[in-house]
């Protein structure tokens, strides 16, 4: 079985900036996988460059099917949803019609079962259904927007740094529902984190980023216990 | 007081005209930043096409319709081929592409068409006095005609899914795209359906003006005042803006400056809001998110 994100010697630029020095890394089916690195190693440009936000070289395939050069609105269309550094939350329109957006490409009659499920989940959002989105608290937006992903009905999802700005304890309460979400929908995640404690506990593959290039992978397990890593990489 | 509640009435009727032309503007200005200048030629256009249509034999209604859809289709080529390009261009570049289009509408009406003054026929034309005598027939039909484009405009954006999906890609296009949204093509919608707002406004207001290459120039001054006034950012400021500048416009032309000089109240309007408040009286200030 093709691994359900795989990527092969992924460059990316932004004009004349390169940032990306073709690295490799795979999401399994169903999968969590863990992107660690300082401040601008190049992790959200990683997720930018599976979407198509910036200019690549090398290859990306989705269950198999190259992605690569395709265009940012088609790839979401293959159920990859990616929850943007600085959450990407429409904050002129209200939280419905977020969520409503979340589910625009969908034509399927279980949008509706898709979104008590996301209540589920999210039952603060409920509450809030009718309210501006750039009124909602911090840990409420984070909410929104994975729960507007969700609503894709995603295969892969994409997620920048979720615990940035957060309380520890919603930080908390946000990462036991991403690992619910994972098991529960069977969607592959793949996580960029500054917390990596807390990432490399809910992941199973762990990739270590400098400035562009891999420079560790392997089991999220394995990099916990290996002592100089966490010393050396990622300080704690 | 008779000749008073007449230039009120009658600003109402033209000021709705202002106000169809200044929502048109807002949604380009929503989506792109950029204010069209040739809105108004555009409008000229379509309102020559619906005169050959009717002069062909069509009844008033039916090339009504058909230059509404013409127009729309126009409007979306245009952003498509000729804007489409542009997107990424210096601000500068932008004006100057608006403006050459402005100019080739205008040329290409003139140049089809003629430059004589044509007379337009309206729909609404009765010999009754209405409503006591204070406005025409006219005048009350393209007011109603307005109310109903302004209200299915904000029927659209409100309650389908292809309306939402047009605010999404104007507010935030980078997020609109992770949804799965067409961007380019909304944008495309959003000028067809500009151009076809552009198209009603320039049909009713030719009765009154007559028609000609200019027609729809000093009405884009207003519209553009109005949809200042109201605030540029916001299509509903942006529909009272355009019915307050009718308003003033036929007050201020009656009893302050007269006839001649109503155009320039158009540029105080601006020159005032741009000095005042540039964020128009309903829009809100300016933010830039950090
Ligand atoms: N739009 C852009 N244009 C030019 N350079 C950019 C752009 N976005 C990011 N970069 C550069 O690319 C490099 C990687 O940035 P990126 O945002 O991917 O890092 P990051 O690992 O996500 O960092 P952080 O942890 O701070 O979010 C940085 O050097 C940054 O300056
Ligand atoms: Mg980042």
């Amino acid at each position: 079985m093709p691994a359900l994100l795989e990527a092969k010697g992924l460059h990316a630029a932004y004009g004349d900036i390169r940032v990306l020095h073709g690295i490799d890394f795979v999401v399994d089916e169903g999968g969590i996988t863990a992107l660690l690195g300082a401040n601008g190693a190049g992790k959200t440009t990683t997720l930018r460059a599976v979407c198509g936000m910036v200019r690549t070289q090398g290859e990306v395939h989705l269950g198999g099917a190259r992605i690569d050069g395709r265009a940012t609105e088609d790839i979401a269309r293959l159920g990859v949803a990616h929850v943007p550094d600085g959450r990407g939350t429409f904050l002129e329109l209200t939280v419905e019609e977020n969520l409503r957006l979340g589910a625009y490409t969908r034509r399927d009659r279980q949008v509706d079962a898709a979104r008590e499920r996301v209540f589920g989940y999210f039952p603060k959002l409920r509450e809030r259904i009718r309210q501006q989105a750039g009124t909602l608290s911090g840990g409420e937006q984070q909410m929104l927007a994975i729960a507007r992903a969700l609503l894709l009905k995603p295969r892969l999802l994409l997620l920048d740094e979720p615990s940035f700005g957060l309380a520890p304890l919603i930080v908390k309460e946000i990462f036991a529902i991403m690992r619910r979400i994972n098991r529960e929908e069977g969607v592959g995640i793949l996580l960029v984190e500054q917390n990596a404690s807390l990432a490399l506990q809910i992941a199973d593959r762990a990739y270590l980023l400098e400035t562009g290039r891999i420079v560790f992978s392997g089991p999220a397990a394995e990099i916990r216990k290996d002592e100089s890593i966490r010393r050396s990489y990622l300080g704690y | 007081m008779d000749g008073l509640i007449h230039q009120i009435l009658s600003g109402i009727a033209t000021g709705g005209i202002y106000a169809s032309v200044a929502l048109a503007l807002v949604m380009i200005y929503q989506a792109t930043h950029h204010v069209n200048f040739a809105q108004g030629e555009m409008a000229t256009f379509s309102t020559y096409i619906a005169l050959t249509l009717i002069q062909a034999g069509l009844s008033y209604w039916v090339a009504f319709a058909a230059t509404f859809v013409i127009s729309f289709v126009m409007g979306v080529l245009i952003e498509r081929v000729l804007m489409r390009p542009m997107a990424n261009a210096p601000i500068l570049s932008s004006v100057g592409v608006f403006i050459g289009l402005l100019l080739i509408f205008s040329s290409i009406s003139g140049w089809i068409f003629g430059y004589t003054i044509k007379t337009f026929p309206s729909p609404f034309e009765t010999s009754k006095p209405l409503l006591g005598g204070y406005v025409s027939g006219h005048e009350l039909g393209s007011t109603a005609v307005t109310l109903v484009v302004l209200l299915s405009v904000y029927l659209f954006f409100r309650h389908t899914r292809l309306g939402l999906a047009m605010r999404a890609a104007a507010y935030n296009p980078a997020s609109a795209r992770l949804v799965g949204i067409r961007v380019g093509w909304m944008l495309a919608l959003g000028w067809g359906l500009a151009a076809g707002i552009g198209a009603i406004a320039g049909c009713m207001v030719a009765p009154i003006v007559f028609l000609d290459p200019n027609m729809m120039a000093g009405i884009l001054l207003y519209s553009f005042a109005g949809a200042l006034l109201g605030g540029i950012g916001n299509p509903l400021g942006a529909v009272l803006g355009g019915f307050a500048v009718g308003v003033i416009e036929n007050l201020g032309g009656a009893y302050l400056v007269g006839t001649e000089l109503k155009l320039t109240l158009a540029l105080v309007i601006i020159v005032a809001v741009l000095v005042v408040k540039p964020s128009g009286l309903l829009g809100k200030a300016v933010q830039s998110r950090v």
